[in-house]
Order: structure tokens, then C-alpha cells, then sequence
């Protein structure tokens, strides 16, 4: 967990030689928008798009700048009335779906669904196995 | 049978286990990727105005980047230090007649001017984006990068992280493939 | 002289470990009766000589003997004592010579303490902590000596990142490390006696001590690290499903799920194959976690000196020794015959359930952390993250608190469903209030998982405390009181994660000096912005105002400090704890014209989520107690009795 908190200490602070800048951030980078149920979905997504430079975090838990960059496309993009699926996609199809915590549908990713599915219905049948070995009585 | 079927199951966790050994092997064995390589390769560069980043240069339009010939489009900052060491290898390939576009990422023109007067300018337009727009709309991850466009305007090479003196030839050999 | 006496403790022990194998061997392999004579002698032997070579580096650190090159890469002649005690272990060859000396002492305490066993198994035990410290000492030995010397001596040391001086990262790596050592002795149990093929109650209670230390440590070190991360990070998260999170994760998992089969082993001599497995599991799932955080093969980019030697150093030692044991288990654990038997309504078919549920929870946080490198070996990169996990884990979590509402109400063996239903009646009918609570109350629209979240914690709380209703509770035996404690504690956490993640309300303002914010009830005022100077760091430091009902409550200085050296911003967060939650307060970027970015969280009951894991090794260290003098109460009176039943391999002395 030490190492966790390290990885994460770097991960936070932007890289000092990559991503200083004098600018202030992106206007809606570190401001909410006005209305709660759209800034409830933005953050929503927010939690679900990995930040690019710290590679740990999501955008939502960043100090990088590009992840405030990044938050305040997303607020914008809400904002305008756009759904945050369409958004997620956007980005997929410019880093892949390595952008997305969100494991997406790429058959890639269809063990990893099914594994939930999988291990509880093995967990389930070396149950019942038992139990019914039990039953049926073999003392 | 049924004896041998239960048997059978009790190999299961160790077939598992080799097979999480397997993974672990080759992936301590593999050159792990640490940067995020753009999914835009094959694509037209999205079309995008930005404004004028340094005095002495006119802005960049993307669109402007289809006029048949291939040529580099990088992105730089002045607050980036890896930049500068870029910078002479950039003026190099500028001085063999290879287009450059520049795009300075979440800077102010008068930094990009004097990161200009002070690293030389390669640069035949450079786009202010005060906001990494098009790093996003590129599918960049991070300042400096590089990207090699055709003549159509489409992307054809992402090159990540600074072009050092070694990177000359391969950017030049990118540069003959995207002529054909 | 030190570092030569060290390293020389460190082969001796290697040497005797060896001999403590073939003695081991001899003894439960050929009934060589000599050779079992030496064996406990060795283990203790080895235990003291291991212990001796990490004392003996703490003396390297503490004196700053800079002819030894760990200390000199590691640690500086002016850092604070305790950076310098807790610097012995703050690197990889330390912290491998730590987990060797603890593994070794634990290994002499089974030699010396461990009474229930009969002889071969005892023995076998010791041969195959032998076997598992013999890999450890050739890794230390032979891939990461500690007592490197250094010549010329270097003249300073080269000190420790500022952000590692911290007293929780002193101590939170060695809790994890002697978590994972009880699990390897649990291990080495499960080793011997299924070589001797005496997987019975005795086993269990011998191993449950073991479990239950590690359990309890494993538990403390989470939450530790939990909270260290909540607050250093400044972004109010607690727990991310980062590999290295789940490294530490899934030990306790299978640790749990051991403890509670192992629970039935003893009681009920039942579920004797799957405790066996558990504990070859657990021990894989502690050296996976390690090889996982030490190869580097997940956490990729920033962060450590990726080493991938170690990494196959321990891969070779997991293939070894997991790989090994999982091969014995499917070889011989036919001739383990199951146990005895009980109905579906049991208690023993609930810890069933409660085990599979801890299974598949370890099962998918192991598939999501590896999957992403299953996927890059196939050309594709992909993230799993907290979405899938908590998607996927949720709802089994939920599951397995159900199990937990009815498991301990039932009877061993067989119950009536009638008499089970009335049991458990005042916990569903909790559960059904809170639903309605919730419901009706509550401001806003609550996400269907923290809302069962909040229903199952109220029904697992009464539950919970329902085996001590209608009992004297002054002859109810400790252990009791544990299991008692532990799940209330599960209940208490779970309420904390699904309020913090129901009910967090999250203010981000750009403020300047005089500007006043609302959150949840309370006031906060942006007094001044002023700089501050530390040791090694200068600082912007945010004096914060908080009203509640017009009363100042309290006065906040969060800080964005700038270490110098290497030059890193960091954000101090501020917590301001109330009886019903936390306010979580940061100062961020400058912004123009004089403002100041300030992030401001309400997170209602976010403390239950570590008072809740605090409750569960509070429950842990009862239920040891208890168990040990359980045991002990009952050694002596078998003794008095004149031992009705023989050991079956006494012969062997």
C-alpha cells in the first residue's frame, strides 16, 4: 500500500516536466455547472475516463492538466446537451478503449462480463453438488 | 466414473494456476507500453481553427493542411522542457525543406515568442490551444508529439515523446511514405 | 563487522533451514526417529539466527553506517531517528530480509508453542516452512543481499523522498508483511497435513490462531492504507481498485474466507478439502500480491525501479511452492474423506455460501486486475476500473451481508426453516424500516446499491448482535463476543461506504478572500490566503472559517505546499470530523484576479467506513484471545485426562 500511495502521490502531481503551465485552467475544469442533474452526470462520467498523463486515476481525481482539460470539455459537452455515452464513445475512437474504466462491449472484454455469471454458477454447482451428495446419504 | 470425474476436477485449480503463471511470465518479459498510442492513425485530422500562437507566424487551420504535400505537425509548449531539446532537431529537419505546422498547447504568445527567439522556429504556422482541444481531437496524450500528415490531410504517424537526433531518419523515411 | 556478522546469521539460517528439510523428510517420510529429535531445536535456532540478521540491519540503519550500500542508497545521517529505525525495511531487500526474520520467529513459535498436533503432522508442518523460508533465503542470498558492503564508503547517504516520511508508511508495509506471514505458516499446516493426511479438527484449531492474526493484521493494514490514501490524495476517494489496492485485497479475502471454513473444520470436522485449499489459496494470493506490486508488471509507468530479475525470482518461487501444493492437493486430497455431513439450513451450509460468495469476490477482483495485461498480450489495451469492479462486486457483497444476516442464527447441523424465519425476523424487519427510511427521506434519488447497502447494514447490525440475545453475557465466551464485534463492524463499514457514496454533496468554488460557500448545513468562509514555510517545503495555506447555524465551528488550513527537492506539489486536505460525517476541505490552483480554487466535500458517516474496520480487527483480537485460552483450558485438561485418544502417529518419538 506504501507503494500505492507513491504511485498515486505521482500520479496526482502532474509530471513537473510535462505539464506546468502558467494558464489558469479550463473555465468548467474545477467549476460545477449550475444545473445539478447535469453536473451529477458529468461527474458521473468524469469517474469513468482514465486521466491520460497520470495513467492511475480518473480525470475526476487529477490535478494533471489535461484531465482539467479534459473535465471542462466534458461540462461543456453536457452542458450543450449532449449524452455522456456519446461522449465516452468520442473519446474511445481517439485512445481506444484504454480511455474508458468502463469495460465497453469489444468482444475483447466478454469474459470479463461473463466472469461474474461464470464463477457464480460454478461456486453455485459445487454447492448444490455437495449438498446433494449429502442428502442422498452415503453413511 | 464418478470417482474419476471429481478427479478430474481437482487438477482445475492448478490449470488455473498455470495458467496465471503463463500470463505472469510474459508479461514480465514484454516491453511494457506506457504511453497511449492514438487511435486517429488513417484518419483526416479533424478540422480545427486555432488562433495564432507567436507574432511572427500566421494561424493554423487544419483544414489547410491538405495541400498535397506530407509534412509534421507538432506539438509543444513553452513551458515544456523536453521541448527544448527537441528544438535543434526540429530546425535541423525544417532546414532539409520539411514542412512543419506547430501547435502550442496551454500557452500565451508572448512565451511561445520568446521560446521561439530563444530555441529558433521551425515552425511555418503554429496554432495557439489554450485548452489541449486538438490534443484531444488528435488522440495526443501528452506535449512533446509529433505527427506525420499526408497530403490529403490524413494522419499517417503519431510519434510520442521528443524526436532526438537518432529520430531524423525514420521521421524523414514517414515523411516518403506518406508521399505515395 | 556488523554487516559481515549479519550476512553470516542470514547463510547459517539458509544452512539450517536446509537441514531442517531433510530432517523433516526423514522424520515423516521414513519414521527416522533420530531425526525428528533435531527438528524442533532447528527451527528455533533458525528463527533466532533470522531474527539476529534483521536486528543487525536495524543496527546498520540506526548508526548510518554508510560502508553498507542499502543504507547508503536508503537512508542520511540527519534524518529523524524513527525514519531511520523504520528505513531498515523502507526498501526491497530490507523489507525481504523483514518478511524472511518474521517468517523464521513464526516458524520457531509453531516449533516451540504448537501443541494440538500430532507428531508427523507437527513435523511435516515444520519441513514445509523450511521449504518455504529455504526459497526466501536463496532470493535474499542470492538476488538481493542487504549487506552489500560499499567501498570507498559512500560519505552521505542519499536520504529518503520527503513524501515517505511519514509514520504511517513507517509501519503500515511490516503490518501487511506479518499478515502475510501468518498466512504462510497456515500454509505450511495445510502442507503437512495433507502429507501426513490428518486434515481434522485438531488441524483447524491449530491453524486458527495463525489465521486469525494475519486476518486481523491484513484487515488493519487495508483500512490504514485506505485512509492514508483518503487523505493524502485530496480528492475524497477511498478506495480507487488500483492493483496495488487490490494486491493487498485479496489476501484478506481468502484469509476470511479461510478463517470461517476453518471455523467449521473445528466445530464440526466438516468442509475439509475446500479449508485445505483456502490456505494453499490464501498463502498464493499474498505472494501473488506481492510478485504484482514488486515485478511492476501492472503498475507500469511512474513510481518504482521496476526489477524484472525479482520479478522471476518470485515467480519462480510462487510456481514452486503454489504450484506445488496445489499439485499435492489434487493427488491426495481424494483420500481426505469429507467430513461430516449437514443439511442446506445449517450453519455450516451458510459458511458455504459465505465462502463461495468471498471466493467469487477474490475470483473477479483477480480477473479485473489481470485482465488488462491478458488484453495488451493480445494486442488491445483496455482499463478495468472502479466501474466494473463495483458493478460486478456490489451485488455479490450484498449477497454474501444476506448470508451474513441468517448465517449466524442458525443452528449447527440442521435447522427448522419456521424457527430460522422467526430468528431472523427483527433483522429483515430493520432492513425493511431503513428501505422505507430511505426512501422517504432522503434529497435526493439514491443508486439501487448504496440503497441496499444501507438496508443490509441495518439488518446484518441486528443480526449481528442477536447471538448474544437471552445469553448471560458474562459466560459468554470471548470468541463470541468476537464473531459478535467483527460483524457489526462489517455492518458499520458497509453504512459508512453506502452513505459517502449516496449522500456526498461536493462544492468546487473559485474564491477570493471574504467569500462564504454553502455545503450540507455549514458555512465556510475563505478568511485568507497566506504563505507558509516548512522544512523542506514552502506552502500557500487557506484559513478556512466554518459556521454551523451562525456558530464558528472551526477554522480549516488547508495547504497546497511545493517540496523543493525533488520539486513536487502536493495538496494537504484537511478533514474536520463531526459525530455524522466529514467536512473535506482543499485549497487548489491560484486562479486570476486573487482567487483561489477551493474543492469542498460533505461526506455524511465516511468515518463508519474505517470505525467499522477498526471494529472487525477489534472482533479479530478477541476471538484469538478467546480461542487461544479456549485452546489451553482444554490442553491441560486433556492432559489431567491422560489423552483418551492416542496420537495416531505417536509411535514416531
Amino acid at each position: 500500500m506504501r507503494r500505492l500511495v507513491i504511485l498515486l502521490l505521482l500520479a496526482t502531481t502532474p509530471d513537473p516536466a510535462l505539464a506546468q503551465t502558467a494558464l489558469p485552467p479550463a473555465p468548467y475544469a474545477n467549476r460545477q455547472l449550475e444545473d445539478p442533474a447535469l453536473e451529477a452526470k458529468a461527474t458521473a462520467l468524469m469517474h469513468t475516463i482514465r486521466c491520460l498523463t497520470c495513467q492511475s486515476q480518473s480525470i475526476a481525481d487529477s490535478d494533471a492538466s489535461m484531465a482539467a482539460d479534459l473535465r471542462s470539455i466534458i461540462r461543456e459537452r453536457i452542458a450543450a446537451g449532449e449524452d455522456p455515452e456519446a461522449i465516452r464513445a468520442w473519446l474511445i475512437e481517439r485512445y481506444g478503449d484504454w480511455i474508458s474504466y468502463k469495460p465497453t462491449a469489444d468482444p475483447i472484454l466478454w469474459p470479463l462480463w461473463a466472469a461474474p455469471v461464470l464463477l457464480l454458477g460454478a461456486g453455485g454447482a459445487l454447492a448444490y453438488g455437495r449438498m446433494r451428495r449429502r442428502k442422498g446419504g452415503q453413511a | 466414473m464418478n470417482f474419476k470425474k471429481r478427479s478430474l476436477i481437482l487438477w482445475i485449480p492448478l490449470a488455473a494456476y498455470l495458467v496465471f503463471l503463463a500470463l505472469a511470465s510474459l508479461g514480465l518479459n514484454r516491453d511494457q507500453q506506457t504511453v497511449v498510442q492514438s487511435r486517429m492513425i488513417g484518419k483526416p485530422v479533424p478540422p480545427l481553427d486555432l488562433p495564432a500562437a507567436a507574432s511572427s507566424r500566421p494561424t493554423l487551420s487544419t483544414k489547410e493542411m491538405a495541400d498535397g504535400k506530407p509534412r509534421l505537425l507538432n506539438i509543444f509548449a513553452s513551458w515544456c522542457v523536453p521541448c527544448i531539446a527537441e528544438a535543434p532537431v526540429l530546425m535541423q529537419l525544417a532546414q532539409q525543406g520539411v514542412p512543419i505546422d506547430g501547435v502550442a498547447i496551454r500557452d500565451a504568445r508572448a512565451d511561445v515568442d520568446n521560446f521561439l527567439t530563444r530555441h529558433g522556429n521551425p515552425y511555418q504556422r503554429i496554432g495557439l490551444d489554450e485548452r489541449s482541444a486538438l490534443q484531444f481531437y488528435m488522440g495526443s496524450s501528452g506535449v512533446p508529439e509529433t505527427f506525420v500528415v499526408d497530403g490529403k490531410g490524413v494522419i499517417r504517424y503519431q510519434h510520442i515523446g521528443v524526436i532526438g537526433p537518432q529520430d531524423v531518419e525514420m521521421i524523414l523515411e514517414k515523411l516518403r511514405e506518406a508521399q505515395s | 563487522m556488523i554487516a559481515e556478522a549479519g550476512l553470516a546469521a542470514l547463510w547459517l539460517a539458509a544452512t539450517l533451514a536446509g537441514l531442517q528439510l531433510l530432517l523433516a523428510w526423514a522424520a515423516v517420510a521414513q519414521g527416522n526417529a533420530q531425526a525428528a529429535r533435531f527438528i524442533r531445536p532447528l527451527a528455533v535456532a533458525q528463527g533466532a539466527l533470522a531474527g539476529l540478521a534483521m536486528v543487525a540491519l536495524i543496527i546498520l540503519f540506526l548508526i548510518s553506517d554508510m560502508s553498507v550500500y542499502l543504507v547508503a542508497a536508503n537512508s542520511h545521517s540527519m534524518k529523524p531517528f524513527i525514519y531511520k529505525f523504520a528505513g531498515a525495511w523502507g526498501n526491497h531487500e530490507g523489507s525481504m530480509l523483514l518478511w524472511i526474520a518474521v517468517m523464521s520467529v513464526a516458524g520457531a513459535a509453531v516449533a516451540l508453542f504448537e501443541r494440538s498436533l500430532d507428531r508427523a503432522t507437527h513435523f511435516a508442518t515444520l519441513g514445509a516452512q523450511a521449504a518455504i523460508s529455504l526459497g526466501f533465503y536463496a532470493f535474499l542470498l542470492l538476488a538481493s543481499n542487504p549487506f552489500q558492503r560499499l567501498n570507498p564508503p559512500a560519505a552521505e547517504g542519499q536520504g529518503l523522498n520527503p513524501l515517505l516520511q511519514d509514520p504511517g508508511l513507517a509501519f503500515h508495509p511490516p503490518t501487511l508483511y506479518f499478515g502475510y506471514v501468518g498466512l504462510s505458516v497456515a500454509f505450511s499446516f495445510a502442507v503437512g497435513a495433507l502429507l501426513t493426511r490428518q486434515v481434522n479438527a485438531r488441524f483447524a484449531r491449530a491453524i486458527r490462531p495463525w489465521v486469525l492474526g494475519a486476518w486481523v493484521l491484513l484487515t488493519f493494514g487495508i483500512a490504514a492504507g485506505s485512509y492514508w490514501a483518503y487523505y493524502e490524495l485530496g480528492w475524497g476517494g477511498w478506495w480507487f481498485w488500483d492493483p496495488v489496492e487490490n494486491a493487498s485485497l485479496m489476501p484478506w479475502l481468502a484469509a476470511t474466507a479461510l478463517l470461517h471454513s476453518a471455523s467449521v473444520l473445528a466445530a464440526r470436522d466438516a468442509l475439509r478439502a475446500w479449508t485445505i485449499m483456502l490456505a494453499v489459496v490464501a498463502f498464493a494470493m499474498s505472494m501473488i500480491g506481492t510478485f504484482l506490486v514488486r515485478s511492476g508488471i501492472l503498475t507500469s509507468v511512474h513510481a518504482f525501479a521496476v526489477d524484472p530479475t525479482r520479478g522471476s525470482f518470485i515467480l519462480i518461487l510462487l510456481g514452486l511452492y503454489i504450484g506445488g501444493a496445489l499439485a499435492l492437493f489434487a493427488m491426495r486430497v481424494h483420500t481426505v474423506n469429507e467430513g461430516a455431513r449437514f443439511d442446506p439450513l445449517s450453519r455450516e451450509a451458510l459458511l458455504v455460501v459465505n465462502n463461495l460468495l468471498l471466493c467469487v469476490i477474490l475470483g473477479l477482483v483477480l480477473i479485473g486486475t489481470l485482465y488488462p495485461l491478458l488484453t495488451e498480450m493480445l494486442g488491445q489495451s483496455v482499463s478495468v476500473g472502479p466501474p466494473y469492479f463495483n458493478a460486478v462486486i456490489g451485488p455479490v457483497t450484498l449477497v454474501l451481508m444476506a448470508a451474513l444476516v441468517v448465517g449466524p442464527l442458525l443452528r449447527w447441523r440442521r435447522d427448522e426453516p419456521k424457527a430460522a424465519i422467526w430468528r431472523t425476523a427483527p433483522a429483515i424487519l430493520a432492513g425493511l424500516l431503513t428501505l422505507v427510511a430511505v426512501l422517504v427521506f432522503a434529497d435526493r434519488p439514491v443508486g439501487w446499491l448504496p440503497l441496499f447497502g444501507l438496508v443490509m447494514a441495518a439488518a446484518v447490525a441486528v443480526a449481528s448482535i442477536a447471538p448474544l440475545w437471552k445469553r448471560n453475557l458474562l459466560r459468554t465466551p470471548l470468541f463470541t463476543y468476537g464473531m459478535v464485534l467483527a460483524h457489526l463492524g462489517c455492518a458499520v463499514s458497509l453504512a459508512g461506504m453506502a452513505s459517502e457514496t449516496a449522500f456526498s454533496s461536493e462544492r468546487l468554488a473559485a474564491a477570493a478572500p471574504g467569500d462564504s460557500f454553502e455545503i450540507s448545513g455549514y458555512t465556510v468562509t475563505l478568511d485568507q490566503v497566506r504563505p507558509f514555510a516548512g522544512p523542506n517545503w514552502t506552502a500557500m495555506e487557506a484559513v478556512l472559517l466554518i459556521h454551523r447555524d451562525g456558530k464558528l465551528i472551526g477554522t480549516a488550513r488547508p495547504q497546497a505546499r511545493y517540496f523543493t527537492d525533488p520539486p513536487t506539489p502536493t495538496n494537504e486536505s484537511v478533514q474536520l470530523t463531526r459525530w455524522n460525517g466529514q467536512l473535506y476541505l482543499v485549497l487548489g490552483e491560484a486562479l486570476e484576479n486573487g482567487r483561489w480554487q477551493l474543492r469542498i466535500w460533505w461526506k455524511p458517516f465516511v468515518t463508519l467506513i474505517w470505525g467499522g474496520a477498526g471494529l472487525i480487527a477489534l472482533g479479530g483480537v478477541l476471538a484469538l484471545i478467546g480461542r487461544v485460552r479456549r485452546e489451553r483450558k482444554q490442553a491441560r485438561k486433556a492432559a489431567s485426562v491422560d489423552a483418551p485418544l492416542g496420537h495416531p502417529q505417536e509411535a514416531l518419538a
